[in-house]
């Protein structure tokens, strides 16, 4: 994950085992670049993930969750 | 470069939650509660009072919270989080305490506890958790249910004439003189979650000045209480329940300059002051003159209110204190100050006292009937029971236990008055244990016999019944 960092645009990732599905993150997202996926995870949610681009860096998902460790943003 | 990730401190793995997802919080889906920790979390790192900082869980979904700070923690009684936060902080200056509670626990159970940390100004911070609903119990009415809401205890939704209105606590206590900073913030849209960020820390960075108490209430969702869909949940948040809780800063003198208008916060709290009290309480007994024990003493004495039960046990500790032992005393009475039933269990100890309650006594003493009915088979093997043969006809199993039987209340008579005949029980119960000498007792009844012309008539009290066992 984090050679993304490598790359020079902001993203953000969820760690789709913490993810409980709540869909907070998507309702916040200006740009409309998180989506849920279709795969259950081992806690049967289906966890949000990150479509791949123009994600700004905003960070509001990131407040939105309320999962401490499921979103991480990096903005460069 | 801006990173926004779990804050450091949180504790890397929470152990409360097992199973594949061992770094996630046991709330449900779309729940405020971790949204406020994120900011808590953040708050503390970025002020760097993580290692100063005592959580005081509550009781409720977030009785947890110990699980997820990686700081000081207490899990207080239900409601009782701002009275453990005040001891906390009072014995712990430098401590920065956070009262985290939710709106059974705070406007509920703890009222009382909540009113009046608030109204002496506690340099504590109270994070208070609005969720309309109790969520833990399975979704009953909260005091903060909103008018119309259906919850499982009012099925046809909250009505004004049966269950009152929805409780606003941040109005009511801003109607105090003490809190220095009060403001309601939400857990809704993000310039909703930015303003809460916001005032969490505001109310943080208040107290770590000394500035004395804060209160910050975030309204927040409970999907599963409330039955709806995270998303659903906020929005309701949003068009509903923020009509009837306002947002806004309601009371906020945290920019007074004038440094004297904090200097009570340091001065109340003052650790030095604290153990002058306690010395002066030392002093009451006179100086401490260590003795030696020949065993540990649990007592049980029992008879009427108004026999001098409590006292006897009362005087008993005094003496243990004045000789240096660990003591406890522990009174078990009715409402009545005369002629209902009364005992108290006192401990005498050399070592640490694990509880004050003492179910099988090694001294039991007893001034009426039903006392030696009741604790007679409770005493140890070997033990020693004193009756006031005055008025207990009964006798005890001499083969099994070491009986004295006094007619301490008619001795107590022949002194000048039975209200003495607690003395005398106590005279002989330190001649069959040996526990102190009479000198001892004598000159520590001195001092803590307040009435001082009733001092002759104790002392005669003891002696005679010391002598009446030394002589038997």
């Amino acid at each position: 994950m984090t050679e993304k960092t490598a790359l020079d645009v902001p993203f953000m990732e969820v760690n789709p085992e913490l993810c409980k599905g709540c869909q907070l993150c998507l309702a916040v997202c200006p740009k409309s670049v998180i989506a849920i996926s279709d795969k259950l995870n081992s806690a049967s949610y289906h966890p949000a993930f990150y479509t791949g681009a123009d994600c700004t860096g905003c960070g509001l998902c990131f407040y939105a969750c309320p999962e401490p460790g499921a979103i991480r943003v990096i903005k460069p | 470069m801006k990173t926004f990730e779990k804050s450091n401190s949180f504790y890397k793995v929470f152990e409360r939650k097992g199973g594949p997802a061992k770094e996630a919080t046991h709330y449900c889906p779309g729940c405020g509660h971790g949204n406020v920790h994120k900011m808590i979390a953040e708050s503390l790192e970025e002020l760097d009072l993580t290692k100063r900082s005592v959580f005081v869980s509550p009781v409720g979904c977030s009785v947890f919270g110990y699980y997820y700070f990686d700081c000081g923690n207490f899990q207080a009684a239900h409601g009782r989080a701002p009275a453990v936060g005040t001891a906390v902080k009072r014995t712990n200056p430098d401590a920065i305490v956070i009262s985290y509670q939710g709106d059974g626990d705070l406007a509920a159970i703890g009222t009382a506890e909540t009113i009046h940390a608030a109204n002496r100004g506690e340099n504590i911070t109270v994070f208070f958790v609005n969720n309309a609903i109790y969520g833990m119990t399975g979704g009953q009415m909260a005091p903060t249910t909103m008018i119309g809401q259906r919850s499982a205890t009012t099925p046809l939704g909250r009505k004004e004439d049966i269950h009152g209105n929805p409780i606003r606590m941040c109005e009511m206590l801003a109607t105090l003189p003490a809190p220095t900073y009060i403001e309601r913030v939400a857990i809704g849209n993000s310039k909703h979650i930015m303003k809460a960020r916001k005032a969490i820390k505001k109310a943080l960075r208040i107290q770590a000045e000394g500035k004395g108490y804060s209160f910050v209430e975030i309204v927040s969702a409970c999907p599963t209480g409330w039955k709806m869909d995270p998303v659903a949940a906020r929005d309701w948040l949003i068009d509903d329940m923020l009509k009837v809780f306002p947002l806004g800063v309601f009371k906020d003198e945290s920019d007074n300059q004038d440094e004297d208008a904090w200097k009570r916060h340091f001065e109340a709290f003052d650790k030095a002051k604290v153990d002058v009290y306690l010395d002066r309480m030392k002093s009451a007994v006179g100086d401490i003159e260590p003795t030696v024990l020949p065993g540990d003493l649990n007592c049980k004495f029992a008879g009427f209110g108004g026999q001098g039960i409590l006292t006897l046990g009362l005087f008993l500790s005094q003496i243990g204190m004045r000789g240096g032992h660990h003591v406890s005393w522990f009174p078990a009475y009715g409402p009545e100050m005369r002629g209902g039933t009364a005992n108290c269990s006192v401990n005498l100890s050399s070592d640490r006292i694990g509880t004050p309650l003492v179910d099988h006594p090694n001294v039991l003493v007893v001034m009426n009937q039903p006392s030696l009915d009741m604790f007679e088979k409770d005493v140890v093997d070997g033990g020693t029971i004193i009756i006031d043969s005055t008025v207990v006809e009964g006798n005890a199993d001499a083969k099994r236990l070491n009986v004295v039987a006094i007619p301490a209340s008619d001795i107590a008579d022949e002194v000048g008055t039975p209200k003495v005949a607690n003395v005398v029980i106590l005279g002989a119960l330190v001649a069959a244990t040996d526990a102190f000498t009479p000198e001892f007792c004598e000159s520590t009844l001195r001092a803590i016999i307040k009435k001082k012309s009733l001092i002759d008539m104790n002392m005669e009290a003891f002696r005679r019944g010391y002598d009446f066992v030394k002589k038997a």
